[in-house]
């Protein structure tokens, strides 16, 4: 009994440190966030007073924020399976015997260590009307100049191009180091059976890179809704919240309108949204996965 | 299918060779496997083996010759076109489907018609008895079902030829054992063509019509285990059959005809011995303590195995090992007399390895 005892204080002893950071930068925040999401933003000399979920009626009626909600959605509808098929696709071709693919496994990583802020900028180039990259090549098809990012229905969509572009090549290290974990004589296996390439990717290659594909998921959902990088720099949620995201959106209603209880509340939502997608993929998917 | 040599060989390999940069793997085989028969192939670890099995079922590209399957040239032709079934040495069962699926992985590529499918299962279900374990996936089985579903996967294909990769190399020696003769059982039954792998000449003995022996890419014996027991073919053969194997003692030559090196005495008249080797069973030989016939040697060491004895004893300077029935543990040193049975004596050049006739 003693000894269990002393067992228990050692580990919790040792889980301490780790314990003390995560509930003072984490656990804390969210509470906190949460708390704050019921009262009214301190002004001047008045101080927050508790307002119920007046907070969360004027998120309902606050259209910017569905708008930025959908902008999000469709930014990880878009961008998640985009940036998966891509990675699978490379991994793939750089799994192969293929002459030269010790450089095309590094040319595939190059974009996953740049940072955000230089990949943004470099893209900021390739957007820009008449001197970017796309509307040089469009022009020698006898393309005009477009303001990619400058206009309403297109700005989005860069922003979800320069993520894939950025987010796949991450992805496919995971991808290629489970493909190399693969047992090679299953594919022998399978070519005396005479099953095709497609036949031998749904059915052998494709679920077992689930596991794979479900931590890269996570990862991409994440990432979908935590990545603001690239709006800061390339387009500021503009034009008229046409590219905006969520995190974006609070951000600036946190630190540029300083309306901190609103910003809680839409912390709140964000938080919850994300749990709700860890709880499905963590149930669901995780039982539909075969893990070796 | 037509009749005559095409049917009754079933593989004919023609100066197969695969190299790999100056390894040369597999180097000029010529083999032939009959219809119905369970050809062996045999060999010490990198002797080639697996890649003359990977070749046959055209996993690898030869580098010359020819390979024809039911007198066909499949040579050039992909593995699902060459009509064979293949184990594998680790199974390569897929791991997220169970045993059903993995079995029934092949018919469903092919399109089989589902009544079909499920009349398939059903028997090879029943053969192997692992219809109680359709259920599961392979993670949730032991070696020796592993093995059977391996098996079972093979078989549903209905080929006529069937290749093995040393299938029992993982299980121990009890399940072996059993499966061995399952297997055995099972090809005869279903009259394939097989090809086994393994490195163990046990398996190969007991199994095997015929046991193509293999060294360094190339045959070294191509017959059937009688005959590979009774009359190898070169030293390295006789050095490879039997447990323990033959023993080889160096010859020279003696006052009165050949002598094993060390020991006048002569072992074969009229002759010269320089350039000999002599090679005689361990249970083939004789050995008295008490009576004056034979050579003289002593006892180096014995071990006792239950059924027998194994003692060595050195002669002249060779060492030769008997098998004695029983217990027959004799301390170091002991003086004994040593001989063998008519007609158990080889004799192999010690240059070039290869047989010479006894006269
Ligand atoms: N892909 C390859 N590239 C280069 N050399 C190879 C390759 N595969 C096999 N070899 C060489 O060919 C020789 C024969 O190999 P193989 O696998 O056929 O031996 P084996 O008889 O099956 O041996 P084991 O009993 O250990 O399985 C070995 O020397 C091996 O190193
Ligand atoms: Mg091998």
């Amino acid at each position: 009994m003693q000894t269990r005892y002393s067992a228990h204080i050692y580990g919790w002893l040792l889980l301490l440190p780790a314990a003390v950071l995560l509930v003072a930068f984490t656990h804390a925040p969210m509470v906190s966030a949460f708390v704050d999401s019921f009262m009214s933003t301190p002004k001047g000399a008045r101080p927050a007073r508790f307002v119920g979920l007046m907070q969360y009626e004027t998120l309902i009626e606050d259209p910017i924020f569905w708008r930025v909600l959908g902008n999000n959605i469709l930014f990880a509808v878009w961008t998640i399976p985009a940036s998966i098929a891509l990675a699978i696709a490379m991994a793939l071709l750089v799994n192969g015997k293929l002459k030269g693919r010790g450089f095309l496994r590094m040319a595939y990583f190059t974009p996953t260590v740049l940072p955000m802020i230089a990949v943004a900028n470099i893209w900021m180039f390739f957007f820009t009307p008449d001197y970017g990259l796309i509307d040089q090549i469009r022009g020698l098809f006898g393309g005009g100049p477009v303001n990619w990012l400058g206009q309403q229905s297109t700005a989005l969509y860069c922003l979800m191009v320069v993520t894939v572009w950025k987010e796949a090549g991450f992805f496919m290290i995971f991808y290629l180091a489970a493909l190399q974990g693969i047992n090679p004589s299953l594919y022998e296996a399978a070519s005396l059976e005479g099953a095709s390439r497609w036949t031998v990717f749904r059915r052998i290659t494709w679920p077992l890179l689930m596991p794979t594909t479900l931590f890269v998921l996570i990862n991409a959902v994440i990432g979908a809704f935590r990545l603001v990088d690239h709006v800061v720099v390339m387009t500021k949620g503009g034009p008229d919240n046409a590219s905006s995201l969520l995190l974006f959106y609070i951000y600036e209603i946190g630190f540029k309108y300083w309306d901190t209880a609103y910003a809680s509340t839409l912390t709140v939502v964000l938080l919850v949204l994300l749990a709700a997608v860890a709880v499905f993929q963590f149930t669901y998917l995780d039982k539909r996965t075969h893990y070796q | 299918m037509r009749l005559g040599e095409a049917s009754l060989s079933a593989i004919e390999l023609r100066g197969v060779a695969k190299h790999w940069g100056t390894t040369r793997a597999v180097d000029g085989i010529n083999l032939t496997a009959r219809q119905g028969s369970l050809v062996v192939l045999l060999g010490p670890s990198g002797c080639g083996k697996s890649t003359l099995l990977r070749l046959i079922a055209g996993l690898e590209e030869v580098t010359d010759g020819s390979i024809r399957i039911g007198g066909e040239d499949v040579t050039k032709l992909p593995p699902a076109r060459r009509h064979l079934a293949m184990v594998f040495q680790n199974y390569a069962l897929f791991p997220h489907l169970d045993v059903r699926e993995n079995i029934l992985f092949g018919l469903k590529v092919r399109k089989v018609g589902a009544a079909d499918r499920d009349r398939r299962l059903k028997r090879v279900a029943e053969l192997l008895a692992i219809g109680h374990l359709l259920d599961r996936k392979p993670g949730q089985l032991s070696g020796g079902q592993q093995q059977r579903v391996a098996l079972g996967r093979a078989i549903i294909a209905e080929q006529p030829v069937c290749l093995m990769d040393e299938p029992l190399s993982n299980l121990d020696a009890q399940l072996r054992q059993d499966m061995r003769r399952e297997i055995r059982a099972l090809q005869r039954e279903l009259g394939v063509t097989m090809i086994y792998v393994t490195h163990d000449q046990t398996e190969a003995m007991s199994m095997a019509d015929q046991v193509v022996l293999l060294r360094d890419g190339r045959v070294e014996q191509d017959a059937t285990p009688a005959e590979l027991y009774a009359r190898p073919a070169t030293l390295f053969v006789a050095s490879f059959i039997g447990t323990p194997p033959m023993n080889r003692l160096a010859l020279a030559d003696g006052p009165h005809g050949a002598c094993i090196k060390g020991a006048p005495e002569a072992v074969i008249g009229d002759s010269g011995g320089t350039g000999l080797v002599l090679g005689v069973r361990p249970e083939d030989m004789v050995l008295a303590v008490d009576s004056g016939d034979g050579l003289a040697g002593t006892v180096d060491s014995s071990e006792y195995f239950g059924a027998d004895t194994i003692v060595a004893c050195r002669v002249g300077t060779e060492t030769a090992l008997i098998r004695c029935p029983g217990n027959r543990l004799l301390p170091p040193g002991t003086p004994v007399r040593l001989g063998w049975n008519e007609g158990a004596a080889h004799l192999f050049d010690a240059g070039t390895g290869r047989r010479r006739s006894v006269d």
